[in-house]
């Protein structure tokens, strides 16, 4: 790979290299219950982002001796497919892929109500089909609705977005280029109506205002994600309707 | 890393002691076990520290070796950070390869130095392209008593502090090492302090039964000029966003004073 040449990313007029405004998301289309096989699904577009999550469960734990007498055992797979990035990815999990898997299965933890289900598992897969910055968050918004498409109770949405510095300024949902040309990097997932924070991690270097600031501005982003994430659903159970009225009729 | 059961009675008598403002070891909210660091304890590693936080004890162990860059940064050297959970430090910790919990360890211990530029990469650059010096950072726990980020990332910066660089002369495009050593040269001091939320409180550096019972956890890590150089949350809890905030004004006061207990002057 040779060396690239170092964008600008940032204009003088504050706008960004994709032509996003500094507290702009990227465009996200929502798709719910797109899988036959798993118990709820979503596919989620953020930018060139395009992400599978599906959900499996509550169903019986294997192996067994992982079941939990009092709830159920939230289980959680990121991973990203070799195709998904410009150098080839190794299929095998990764530290990073490791990592991550443990914190999004955090990030489900205090909405999931486990203890509905006991001796169960509820396993969570999310599968990165193109990575384009921001893989983890926007993996949090589809599965979040993967797991309300399979109907598990949920003491709320969760929703995720990253903020960054970029060129010495805070922007809203940082893409790839962004994420490897910026100076930090502060993904995060919320639940909007409990005003909890369920993922926090940062890379890079950020002042306390600073990051006050960025930690704000992700909520913010989050909260409109939120939005679509109910819109998104509303969708779903809006065609199903349709679609029973239709047989009836018939 | 909290799989093993606590007892009820305790895991009440934690959290009451907590909402008083009191820890089981007579500790305030915000303060330290005791810290004890040593340097140079392995004489075959190029550094080396072990860290003592109450009862947590971990050591650090760097290497040094000559490789190849990575091709994205081929003028830059490597940095590797490795953990390893010694199934002497605990009975929960199992031999085999590393675990999420040892993944999660190394990689914030790791995003602490990488971020803040602790170690001058492009000077570790023997042929850009082609050979590099890597760093290879081994955190060993030794034993487990809980907070191993904050006692693993205070070993690891220690050890750096104490690591020397064999000379070298590059001739014919081979490196040769000649006899002698300077020291690695460090620009910047990650420390990294954690709290533990216990019946939505906030205290710093839970010991095991305080992990066992903490509803999440998380650890922020401070470079030398107060600026916060990563961050990772923990647990299946949650935070409000002012408890994070508060975190952050903690954390800075902490990190100074466990920086001077590494960092001479």
């Amino acid at each position: 790979m040779s060396k690239k040449k170092v964008k600008k990313l940032i204009n003088g007029k504050g706008i960004r290299y994709d032509g996003r405004k500094l507290n702009e998301l990227r465009p996200i289309t929502l798709e719910v219950g797109i899988l036959d096989n798993a118990d709820g699904s979503a596919y989620i577009e953020q930018g060139k982002n395009k992400i599978l999550a599906g959900v499996y469960g509550p169903k019986e734990v294997h192996p067994k001796h992982l079941a939990m007498p009092d709830r159920s055992l939230l289980r959680c797979r990121y991973h990203m497919a070799p195709f998904s990035v410009e150098e080839r990815k190794s299929p095998a999990p990764s530290r990073r892929e490791k990592e991550l898997s443990k914190v999004i299965r955090e990030a489900f933890e205090p909405s999931v109500f486990t203890e509905y289900y006991p001796r169960t598992s509820i396993d969570i897969v999310i599968e990165v089909l193109q990575a384009d910055g921001g893989t983890r968050c926007a993996g949090i918004t589809a599965a979040s609705l993967a797991l309300a498409d399979a109907g598990i109770p949920m003491r709320d949405l969760v929703s995720a977005c990253a903020a960054g510095k970029v060129e010495g300024r805070l922007v809203l949902d940082v893409a790839d280029l962004e994420d490897k040309q910026g100076e930090a990097d502060v993904p995060v997932a919320y639940m909007p109506n409990l005003n909890a924070i369920t993922l926090l991690q940062m890379d890079g270097m950020l002042t306390s205002e600073e990051f006050e600031q960025a930690i704000n501005l992700a909520v913010e982003g989050c909260k409109q994600i939120y939005e679509l994430q109910k819109e998104a659903l509303k969708a779903k159970y809006v065609e199903v309707k349709e679609a029973k009225k239709e047989d009836a009729e018939q | 890393m909290t799989s093993s059961i606590i007892a009820r009675v305790r895991q009440k008598r934690i959290e009451q002691l907590i909402s008083l403002g009191k820890r089981l070891d007579e500790r305030g909210l915000t303060d330290y076990r005791e810290v004890q660091v040593e340097v140079g304890v392995i004489e075959k590693a190029e550094g080396s520290a072990r860290v003592r936080l109450g009862k947590t004890e971990v050591l650090v162990g760097i290497k040094i070796e000559l490789g190849t860059p990575f091709s994205d940064v081929p003028d830059k050297g490597v940095l590797t950070v490795n953990a390893e959970l010694v199934p002497l430090a605990s009975p929960t910790f199992e031999p085999g390869p590393p675990n999420e919990n040892s993944i999660e360890l190394a990689r914030v211990v790791d995003r602490g130095i990488r971020e803040s530029e602790a170690i001058d990469l492009e000077k570790l650059c023997i042929e850009p392209g082609k050979k590099v010096f890597i760093v290879f950072v081994d955190v060993y726990v030794l034993n487990y008593d809980g907070n191993l980020i904050d006692a693993s990332a205070l070993a690891a910066l220690a050890a750096l502090l104490n690591t020397k660089l064999f000379k070298y002369a590059v001739k014919g495009g081979e490196v040769q090492i000649k006899p002698g050593y300077k020291p690695l040269s460090i620009r910047n001091h990650p420390v990294a302090v954690t709290f533990a939320k216990i019946n939505d409180k906030l205290v710093v550096d839970p010991c095991l039964e305080e992990e066992q019972v903490m509803e999440a956890r998380l650890t922020m890590t401070i470079e030398k000029d107060g600026k916060i150089c990563a961050l990772q949350k923990g647990g299946a809890g949650y935070f409000k966003i002012q408890q994070i905030l508060e975190a952050g004004k903690i954390a800075r006061k902490k990190a100074a004073e466990l920086r001077k207990l590494v960092v001479k002057k």
